[in-house]
């Protein structure tokens, strides 16, 4: 008993020390910096050694499989094909010139040669395509030192273990409670702030605040993911005003948006922490939480909402639907089309994630919200690219479901068509078909002709 | 039928488009490859990974199809065997595959009919009836020689042997 205790106050002294100066490292690398929007690097720093030290590591294997004289299984990023990046017309012209000796006019025509190009096109996809890479997140060319995603476990030498056991220290004991103290802080800062801005009297200066609140806490979650976001074209950027459309909804998205604009949310009520999270928000600024019962009148809210969001002078936030995919109801239905019906301009964002430092697809059939986010916190990080496409309104010979599609396609040819995957409200069918009649309008000039031919004729 | 390495690549494919883990692949997990919706003949093609109504395919069926799209190495047609069969990524082969687009009810011949559905799949609404029709009627026309109104696989053949098949219908795997 005597010897244990001048131990045990030199390690409650240490421990008291280390605590100290991690909360004073947390306070002044990473929490200042996100309440005053300023970044010092870091982060990008982290990335670019991270990548280093992957290559390294697949080095390595390289080397190790060579010794066995085995071919190591590198999944290619960029497809396991050669393609070339040709335009419909001119590949079917290619065609057509290598199948006939007769001179080649301009003259529209049909050659049973031209199905070829259809034909491989479609062999090609079912080679390889975007979207299945996407998912299948073993697909990395260098492995990231993330055990979820090796192929090649039998060339890993001592080194590399001891490296990859590395990582994981790093990860679980080091990032993970960093990230945890830092979500805690934003969330909790969150929850206060604006339950304190509510109850200001309503006007300019607690808008101003809860703008703020609002961001400063969100880029706090932003580090707490340890998330590194290029933003394109901010030019873009959704302003006061208008209906912002994404095309992924989760949490993660949400926040990586709100770090970078002052947005109401329109939303299903969740329980538990969400719920908490959700009360104290709409305390500061008009997000809109609806429960599944109460969807008749909450419908009304959202539409004087809109309405004000469509007075551009008035309003000084961003509408942001946050309906999530894992819902797809008839409500749900309603408070989408109706975003596209008011007429109102609409701001298409699409975000697109690299997988190699982390998976932030949410598949919620495999993982529950504690397991999806602990994942995230224990993967190196998120990195993703945020682009801001030119704001889109609904013309006057369009109807919704038509503008809708319109929308959807702009963002799909941004995000690539991973995300044909988006949203069970709007039919996925109208998407493809959008895509398809591209193709057949194309091809279709080159049979017949545009309409000024015809009518020659 | 291929590299080591290539088939290689093949199985980790099958494996990704096999979602459910079933160890075959039915039509549902083609029809999920976006890129492959949105081709005007996507059916077409997936139809030839189910012939005689089957409704599953496994790997070895998977690369028996896409063996036809194998590129022709050069040693290949020296050193073959005359008694072998000829392998899928022959010339031969490789139209037969494309007649069989066409050629929906394996009759061995393309009638007026069949070639007008798949123009119809590859311009959806862009083309009037009467167009469409006009323009079978003269591909048939000039394809036909024997004057049955429909095209044979020999008819076929003939009016596409200037063409580069083996280079149009073949798709290279990187190593």
């Amino acid at each position: 008993m005597f010897l244990l205790l001048p131990f045990d106050s030199l390690i409650v002294n240490l421990l008291g020390i280390s605590l100290t100066v991690l909360f004073t490292l947390l306070l002044v690398f990473i929490i200042v910096p996100a309440i005053f929007g300023v970044s010092f690097g870091i982060r990008k720093l982290y990335m670019k050694t991270l990548l280093k030290i992957f290559a390294w590591a697949t080095l390595r294997m390289e080397r190790g499989a060579k010794e066995k004289n085995h071919q190591l299984y590198k999944p290619y990023t960029n497809g396991i094909i050669a393609k070339d990046p040709t335009s419909l017309e001119e590949e079917i012209k290619e065609i057509r010139r290598s199948g006939s000796s007769k001179a080649l006019d301009n003259t529209p025509e049909f050659e049973l040669s031209d199905i070829f190009y259809f034909c491989r096109k479609g062999m090609e996809t079912i080679m390889d395509d975007e979207v299945t890479k996407r998912f299948s997140a073993e697909e990395l060319e260098s492995w990231n030192l993330l055990s979820r995603t090796n192929y090649n476990f039998q060339y890993i030498s001592l080194r590399l273990t001891v490296l990859w056991g590395l990582g994981v220290l790093i990860r679980y004991c080091f990032l993970l409670p960093l990230r945890i103290a830092l979500a805690f802080t934003g969330i909790s800062l969150l929850v206060v702030g604006t339950t304190v801005v509510g109850y200001l009297p309503n006007g300019r200066f607690k808008e101003f605040l809860s703008k703020h609140v609002h961001l400063m806490c969100y880029r706090i979650c932003v580090r707490a993911l340890t998330a590194i976001i290029t933003y394109h074209d901010r030019e873009n950027r959704p302003r006061n005003g208008g209906i912002c459309v994404a095309n992924h909804t989760s949490p993660i998205d949400v926040i990586i948006l709100a770090s970078d604009g002052y947005y109401a949310m329109v939303g299903q009520v969740h329980g538990g922490l969400m719920g908490v999270i959700q009360r104290a928000m709409v305390k500061a600024c008009p997000h809109v939480w609806f429960e599944r019962s109460e969807v008749k009148d909450r419908h009304l809210v959202f539409l004087l909402l809109i309405s004000e969001v469509k007075d551009q002078k008035k309003s000084h936030f961003t509408l942001f639907c946050v309906l999530g995919t894992c819902i797809n109801n008839t409500s749900v239905m309603m408070f989408k089309k109706g975003s596209f019906e008011i007429g109102a301009t609409v701001y298409p964002v699409a975000i697109k994630y690299d997988p190699q430092f982390g998976d932030a697809f949410w598949n919620s059939s495999k993982y529950g919200m504690v397991t999806y986010l602990l994942r995230m916190m224990t993967s190196w990080a998120i990195v993703c690219s945020v682009w801001y496409l030119p704001p889109m309104t609904r013309e006057t010979d369009e109807d919704a479901v038509q503008f809708a599609n319109r929308v959807k396609s702009a963002i799909a040819r941004q995000g690539g068509l991973v995300d044909l995957l988006w949203d069970g409200g709007l039919k996925r069918e109208k998407v493809k078909d959008t895509f398809k009649e591209e193709q057949q309008k194309l091809y279709s000039k080159m049979i017949v002709g545009n309409h000024e031919d015809r009518s020659r004729s | 039928l291929g590299s080591r390495a290539s088939l290689l690549r093949l199985y980790h494919r099958f494996r990704a488009l096999d979602r459910n883990k079933k160890g075959y692949l039915s039509r549902v997990d083609l029809q999920q490859i976006g890129a492959l919706a949105v081709n005007p003949l996507g059916e077409r093609i997936i139809d030839s990974f189910f012939p005689d109504g089957n409704l599953r395919v496994d790997f070895p069926g998977f690369v028996r199809v896409l063996a036809h799209f194998r590129p022709v190495d050069d040693d290949d047609s020296g050193m073959r065997d005359p008694k072998q069969p000829e392998p899928l990524n022959s010339r031969m082969n490789k139209l037969r595959f494309v007649f069989q687009l066409y050629d929906l009810d394996r009759d061995g011949k393309i009638s007026r009919h069949e070639m007008l559905q798949v123009l119809r799949l590859m311009v959806g609404v862009q083309v009037t009836e009467e167009q469409l029709e006009s323009i079978t009627d003269r591909t048939v026309q000039e394809a036909d020689e024997d004057g049955d109104g429909a095209v044979s696989f020999l008819e076929f053949t003939k009016s596409l042997e200037k063409m580069d098949i083996e280079q149009k219908m073949s798709i290279r795997i990187l190593k």
